[in-house]
């Protein structure tokens, strides 16, 4: 009888998901990254408890503490602390609630444009010849035309609003991740334990999202975390050009767009600090990024 | 006869975040111009980082933190970069198993040769052609003049290995280091490979290195052989006398697993237990955990030995052949 | 005459591109200016007659690009053959039912070369022996741990190391979960293709006493695909030659390694390197393996035959049977 063979180490219970989380703490600026990141995320999530003034309750604003400089006292009593915008909305709470608009789209429009996008790249790998053929090309038309036009022309038919705006993102998102899945999933699908799913005569669909898909996600939250930040700059440039999100739901890009042109006259803070926000939002985005790609990609080549 | 290279107590260590791995640990040899050390391991046994280090190659993590590696007299693992860099591919060349280690995809072969000769000799361009082309057809390659413009991926294995040897011997090096380099290539394909570095070495007083697993090839090539396991040389000696009558139990064991060695349908003699991992060794003797004839001596660690004349065994009980 | 379990008869695969419109047109013009453009059409496996009887177990021999690997995975039924049939005691498995095609699927199983890519590393290795038995109802209700408990211990592996993941065990332990997994789902055949090439001796070792150790307890019949004409020697009954796509000699294991008859399968034997041999000078057969693209025209291996002679480059050799159970590919035996 064979002689039962143990693992010749025994480390710490060490699930790839453990390994990965260590991996990624090592970089601090990522940290960073993160850490502004989940703040900026609380803060839209709990805006309505931090912000003082709900900037959508018309009842509350009062034009005539329009376009105060940050800092000044309100009719009301509190302070703005990033002074007033031309509706005589606080720039704070107008931002706080902004994010949240700017954040949901964003992330949201990602979400399920990733869920759409690697469907499709998945089944593109895995079946090959013509339905491969078909899908590719679409991403091929999609992408050769610029994410701008495209959205702009959604939005054209569809008209302004939030989940207009989510379902264009959508339809420009989808095809980034269906071409990177599917240049992983070729490459997976070629490896043995594909092989061996397939000579243990597993279901298709069972390959396809059981084994195959998460093997394909390194690159995908990649992606995925680009995509998001891209997401919120496009939508904010929606928003600025004023075929986005409506005046009453402004977001981040509404909200620079509101202040642009008080920018030569002395009221920066108007765009200034949405504008900030924007970017603070996306750089820290990048950093998780930047990091999640370096971790994941050593481990791609065993 | 002076050796070419001598190692003495070498030893190279990784400082990972798991810990310490005693990768090469207190190893010595030395090959004489003309000689073939045949270095045996298994995988994790330390022989390619043994290559890495005399070729000063050991990357962070790792460092040589012991030893000396004497060539000419001097300690190559205490010269600068720069210094190696002179006598690497100059005086001291290494081949892997992957040839594209040493083949860049995309510069065409006579480009990669080119700039190899050039990089240790002052001489032009056309002469450094003339001396690629001429080292090609020394390694069997067919038209080599056609050959040279080509590009490493229209090559097969075997030829790229072979153009790698030929890179490795354009200044016909005292030292050649071979790390497995016919393990992924075909029996046949082996077969000329090994014909070819033995009659290059030969006619050139080349010593050689060759780092492998298979004892079947190194019974056919290697003057010398020195037994690996963990990190440390368990037996060497002449390559007859260690096979035909090995002395540490390891190296019995690796013989007896060979299945031309086995009657055919029986169950393989076969060495129980795996590897230990290198950053759990067990104190004393590593192979003590596998090993038949271990007692309470082998706690501790085995010191280098010569039970015999001219064979040398870390262990306290090697298998002497039984007195007459 | 009892029927074979796993018989294989013309079976071909060609590896080509279809052209699509615009690359057709072009090529058409390129020909049409007196280009000579081939088809890019590899023969893998050209024309494989082969028989495995119950219990057996078949050697299959040959360097790379000789077709053996491809044939594993039709006979395994992971590749869809080009030509031929593929017969289970009997039937063409073509010709059956998707419900007992998928129980024939079930009982031929493979072994992977690499034991670090035939491993899916995001599952336990509970969930890869597992789950295949489970999906196909396999498994009585609540029997899950102890059927994979039973599994792993038919491999050699302790049951308690069940939750860890692929890569937290070494490569041979990798190879028996492998085997775990393909014994799960109770197969009678298994196709090993070179199971053992990507492991250290002494762990090769362990693992073809495992496969003849299964072969007795198990009652398996095997195709044992390797390079390695040791390891084949030792395992194999029968042993089979192959060279670019085709078979060249096929007997019992003491003939072929005895009595080679044909010249590709004497010059093999003559360069395996053997641990008995001392300091020699090694011999070469000349030339290398021709490319697969453009193999050469009548016997394939003529080019590199230090006994070919003129019917060799017009008339491919067909296996015939020369002694009784030895078959060989060559014209030389066809003089008297």
């Amino acid at each position: 009888m064979t002689s039962v063979v143990l693992p010749s180490s025994r480390p710490r219970e060490e699930t790839p998901f453990r390994r990965f989380v260590s991996q990624f703490c090592e970089s601090r600026l990522a940290l960073v990254g993160l850490a502004v990141f989940v703040l900026i995320a609380l803060a839209a999530i709990f805006a309505s408890l931090i912000a003082p003034q709900n900037p959508y309750d018309l009842a509350q604003l009062d034009i005539m503490d329009a376009r105060l400089p940050p800092g000044s006292s309100s009719s009301v009593g509190y302070t703005y602390l990033l002074g007033t915008d031309d509706q005589g909305r606080d720039m704070f709470s107008g931002m706080l609630y902004g994010l949240r608009i700017s954040l949901g789209v964003g992330v949201g429009s990602a979400i399920f444009a990733a869920a759409v996008g690697t469907t499709l790249g998945l089944i593109a790998a895995w079946f090959g010849g013509k339905i491969d053929a078909a899908i590719m090309r679409l991403v091929d038309l999609q992408l050769s035309f610029p994410s701008i036009l495209v959205a702009l022309m959604i939005l054209a038919v569809l008209g302004k609003g939030v989940m207009n705006v989510v379902l264009a993102l959508i339809v420009v998102e989808w095809a980034y991740y269906a071409r990177t899945v599917r240049a992983t999933a070729m490459v997976e699908r070629r490896r043995e334990y594909i092989e061996a799913a397939e000579c243990l005569a597993l279901p298709w669909r069972r390959i396809l999202f059981r084994h195959l898909l998460p093997n394909c996600l390194p690159p995908l939250i990649v992606i995925a975390t680009q995509q998001v930040a891209r997401a919120i700059a496009l939508e904010a440039t929606l928003s600025f050009l004023g075929l986005g999100v409506p005046i009453t739901e402004p977001s981040l890009g509404l909200l620079i767009a509101n202040g642009y042109q008080y920018m030569l006259s002395g009221k920066y803070w108007i765009s200034f600090y949405p504008g900030i926000a924007l970017l603070v939002t996306i750089v820290s985005i990048n950093l998780v990024g930047d990091q999640l790609r370096d971790v994941l990609n050593p481990r791609l080549s065993r | 006869m002076t050796a070419t290279i001598e190692v003495r107590n070498l030893r190279t260590h990784f400082f990972t975040r798991d810990g310490v791995v005693k990768a090469v640990d207190d190893v010595s040899f030395s090959v004489a111009s003309g000689e073939v050390l045949g270095l045996v391991g298994e995988s994790g046994s330390g022989k390619s980082v043994t290559g890495f280090s005399i070729m000063g190659l050991v990357d962070p993590p790792g460092r040589i933190t012991g030893g000396s590696i004497l060539y000419q007299g001097k300690d190559l693992a205490g010269l600068s970069e720069r210094t190696l860099r002179m006598l690497r591919g100059n005086r001291i060349a290494m081949i892997f198993q992957d040839p594209m280690v040493t083949l860049n995809p995309v510069l065409r072969i006579d480009t990669q040769m080119i700039e190899a000769v050039r990089a240790h000799a002052p001489v032009s361009h056309s002469q450094a052609r003339t001396q690629a082309r001429d080292a090609l057809g020394m390694v069997g390659i067919p038209s080599p003049e056609e050959r040279l413009s080509a590009y490493p991926h229209q090559f097969s294995g075997g030829m790229r290995q072979r153009v790698a040897i030929a890179i490795a011997l354009l200044h016909n090096p005292d030292l050649l280091i071979a790390d497995e380099p016919t393990t992924a290539l075909d029996v046949t394909i082996q077969a000329q490979i090994l014909a070819e570095v033995q009659n290059l070495a030969a006619r050139n007083g080349t010593a050689l290195i060759w780092i492998t697993h298979d004892l079947s090839v190194i019974a056919g090539l290697a003057d010398r052989i020195a037994v690996m396991y963990a990190g440390r040389i368990v037996e060497a000696g002449e390559s007859e006398a260690v096979l035909d009558r090995p002395l540490h139990p390891y190296t019995a064991g690796l013989i007896g697993s060979v299945p031309s060695r086995n009657r055919r349908g029986e169950a393989l003699r076969q060495i129980p237990g795996t590897t230990p991992s290198l950053l759990r060794l067990p104190p004393g003797c590593a192979f003590r955990t596998r090993c038949a004839r271990t007692d309470a001596m082998c706690e501790q660690e085995p010191p280098p030995a010569e039970p015999l004349p001219g064979r040398m065994a870390r262990c306290f009980h090697p298998l002497l052949p039984v007195p007459a | 005459m009892t029927v074979p379990m796993i018989e294989l008869r013309g079976l071909s695969k060609r590896f080509g591109r279809s052209y699509d419109a615009a690359e057709r047109m072009s090529r058409a013009v390129a020909r049409r200016f007196g280009a000579r453009l081939t088809d890019d059409t590899v023969r893998a496996v050209d024309g494989v007659d082969l028989s495995v009887m119950r219990g057996e177990v078949v050697g299959l021999a040959g360097e790379s690009g000789c077709g053996k690997s491809t044939l594993g995975r039709m006979v395994a039924g992971i590749m869809p053959p080009s030509a031929g049939q593929i017969l289970w005691n009997g039937q063409d498995v073509a010709t059956l039912p998707p419900d007992r095609a998928k129980e024939v699927r079930l009982k031929v199983q493979m072994i992977f070369q690499d034991p670090y890519a035939s491993l899916n590393p995001r599952l336990r290795v509970a969930e890869i022996v597992g789950e295949a038995p489970r999906v196909h109802g396999l498994i009585a209700n609540g029997g899950f741990d102890e059927y994979v408990d039973q599994q792993l211990r038919q491999a050699g592996l302790d049951p308690a190391y069940k939750r860890r993941y692929p890569h937290q065990f070494s490569g041979g332990q990798r190879q028996r979960i492998g085997i775990a997994r393909a014994l799960a789902v109770q197969p009678e055949f298994l196709v090993c293709d070179e199971a053992v090439a990507a492991l250290d001796v002494s762990i090769q070792a362990q693992i073809l006493n495992l496969f003849m150790e299964l072969r007795r307890t198990l009652n398996l019949t095997y195709l044992f695909i390797s390079h390695d004409l040791g390891v084949v020697e030792h395992l194999s009954d029968r042993v089979l030659i192959m060279y670019l796509g085709r078979i060249v000699e096929s007997a019992a294991t003491d003939q072929v390694f005895s009595h080679a008859n044909h010249p590709y399968t004497q010059a093999l034997l003559a360069q395996v390197p053997r641990i008995e041999a001392r300091k020699r000078r090694f011999t070469t057969i000349k030339g290398e393996i021709p490319s697969p693209l453009s193999p050469p025209a009548g016997c394939h291996f003529h080019p590199r035959c230090p006994h070919a002679f003129e019917r060799c480059t017009i008339e491919a050799p067909v296996l015939r049977e020369i002694a009784p159970g030895h078959r060989s590919a060559c014209h030389l035996n066809d003089q008297g």
